[in-house]
């Protein structure tokens, strides 16, 4: 069984509309993977019909319990994050600021907070369009933990492909480099790194570079939008090239990356056209790779 | 008065929003813009002004030192974050899982966990005129953005007084760094775009603000492509739609060498007046 994720540091560059046309691709084949789970999209082009559903339990918040606390402040005194208050000679754990780490509940004289399991979410096992299935979640609104989640995902989206015989799972990552990033990372053979011409672009690839590099997956490359700036395009292929970096391929600016997702469709169901030709030759090319 | 600029959906538009407007408001008084997207900090790429400080930024994690140690197996049992481990006879500290409680080291009842500074980042502070800029840039490898967002808002905080405006340009999405971002902000700007995309991702981040009772607006980018949807989402929730910027391949190229947009696009330049005259109104009648 082989991961491929589907990343690109910086935000907005297709990441998303180009993981759905693989899913498309791959048919039955691939088992998919949505860890962009806080703000995750891939729903809405692959009609999943959210088959399972199942809470996502992660984290801790302190609560006091008023009969209990008798205002001494050793938790005010121990916290690190300024998470509790006095308000009218109470106090109060202001959920945005508690970390979970427990340290008040451990040290209070009274026996009085309590730390209690945070509901960070939901994730949902479905079939999807092209009848194969589909991992995908939603954070809840301002939840933490969404490298847990991610997580969660991931290993869900394995038991499936083990139990089905499936060889692929296609993962859509999230913009940055931080935890949801790295959790999407860990374990993958093949990273897909998305990227377009624009100084961000480039930046924002190199960073991400940066980061696959500490895991053994290999690289490829796609350069979205490469007409934009060719200039760009070039120092991208250049710096690809150097890095060792796969170039999978140089996709043109076209307006039919929001057209079809306009109509609920990825962009190789919507046309047929040189631009959805070059994007299944990137998605053979990937296969042989790994 | 603090403005973030955030969006559910990244590569909507927040760091060109971001660059435009502070280099615009710089025009006119003084303005303090802060790249708090420290996983991608990109404003810096379109903002050329004098470096002033550069300082290293810390996390406290705990250090294990041996011959203090009893092995009684507190600090692992206190962690609840999993960042310590005991293999036989030796304490295994994971840094990137710490998030600097201080539990284990102030409950260790041999004195064996001294907490140490460890670099999570850099902070870099920059002039140009009217313009203040500072940028926070979080090492590769570091699992959290969110404490070198505060220290960044903290030394900010120190620094400035609270009548400049001070404009957030926030990471992506609606998670912790999101949320460190835009929670003490007096208002927050919204980007999207309208498209599914747009409209899907607009509506968590919408969710993310009134769970914060934050006061906020939307710009919508990319105007003309797409559909309505957008446009009547915000229309049906009360949400007030401060700008639209037009759907236009030149603002992209421009973008793309890293250029600001309002100096040679009067259009652009006219959205970039729209949305200063509602943040000064919003700004004196707080």
């Amino acid at each position: 069984m082989k991961e491929i994720v589907v990343i690109s540091g910086k935000g907005g560059t297709g990441k998303t509309s180009i993981a759905a046309s693989f899913a498309w691709l791959g048919g039955k084949d691939v088992i998919v993977a949505d860890c962009d789970v806080d703000a995750a999209d891939m729903h809405l082009l692959m009609q999943p019909d959210y088959h399972e559903s199942e809470d996502f339990y992660s984290g801790e918040k302190a609560i006091i319990d008023q009969d209990k606390c008798t205002q001494c402040r050793c938790c005010i005194d121990v916290c690190r994050f300024d998470a509790i208050s006095i308000r009218d000679d109470m106090l109060y754990v202001d959920p945005l600021e508690c970390e979970g780490c427990g340290y008040c509940a451990r040290i209070c004289p009274e026996n009085a907070i309590t730390n209690e399991i945070q509901n960070a979410g939901q994730w949902y096992i479905s079939t999807i369009k092209t009848g194969s299935t589909m991992v995908h979640a939603r954070l809840g609104i301002g939840a933490d933990n969404s490298g847990k989640l991610v997580a969660k995902v991931k290993n869900e989206a394995r038991k499936i492909a083990i139990e089905e015989n499936k060889d692929i799972i296609l993962i859509d990552g999230s913009p940055g480099i931080g935890c949801p990033v790295i959790s999407s990372l860990s374990g993958v053979d093949f990273a897909v790194l998305v990227s377009e011409p624009t100084i961000s672009g480039l930046h924002d690839l190199k960073r991400v570079n940066e980061l696959v590099k500490k895991f053994k997956a290999r690289a490829g490359g796609i350069i979205n939008k490469a007409d934009l700036n060719i200039r760009i395009t070039g120092q991208i292929e250049h710096y690809m090239k150097s890095e060792n970096i796969l170039h999978l391929a140089n996709l043109p600016y076209d307006e039919i990356f929001t057209y079809s997702m306009t109509c609920g469709k990825t962009i190789v169901e919507y046309a047929r056209n040189d631009l959805t030709t070059s994007i299944s030759v990137i998605w053979d090319t990937i296969k042989q790779a790994i | 008065m603090k403005l973030a600029i955030a969006s559910g959906k990244g590569g909507t538009g927040k760091t060109t929003l971001s660059v435009n407007l502070a280099s615009y408001i710089a025009k006119f008084q003084k303005v303090i813009l802060a790249d708090l997207d420290v996983e991608e900090p990109n404003s810096g790429l379109f903002i050329h002004a004098r470096l002033v400080s550069k300082k290293d930024k810390f996390k406290m994690i705990p250090e294990w030192n041996e011959k203090n140690c009893t092995l009684c197996g507190n600090c692992k049992e206190v962690c609840n974050y999993n960042a310590i481990i005991q293999l036989n006879s030796i304490i295994l500290v994971f840094p990137q899982l710490c998030h600097g409680c201080f539990a284990c080291s102030e409950l260790c009842p041999s004195s064996a966990l001294k907490m140490v500074p460890q670099r999570i980042g850099e902070l870099q502070y920059f002039e140009d005129g009217n313009l203040s800029f500072i940028e926070s840039r979080l090492d590769i490898g570091q699992e959290q953005a969110t404490p070198l967002i505060s220290l960044t808002k903290t030394f900010i905080e120190e620094n400035f007084t609270d009548d400049i405006i001070k404009i957030y340009d926030s990471p992506p999405g609606t998670s912790c760094p999101v949320i460190e971002t835009t929670k003490n902000a007096d208002y927050v700007i919204l980007v999207t775009e309208p498209t599914p995309f747009g409209l899907h991702d607009l509506k968590l981040a919408v969710g993310t603000m009134r769970k914060l009772r934050r006061k906020f607006g939307v710009v919508i980018n990319r105007y003309g492509i797409g559909n309505d949807a957008v446009l009547n989402y915000c229309v049906s929730e009360d949400i007030p739609v401060l700008a639209k910027i037009p759907n236009n391949r030149r603002i992209a190229e421009l973008y793309s060498r890293g250029k600001l947009i309002y100096p040679t696009i009067p259009e652009f330049e006219s959205e970039m007046e729209r949305i200063r005259t509602y943040i000064l109104r919003k700004a004196y009648c707080k």
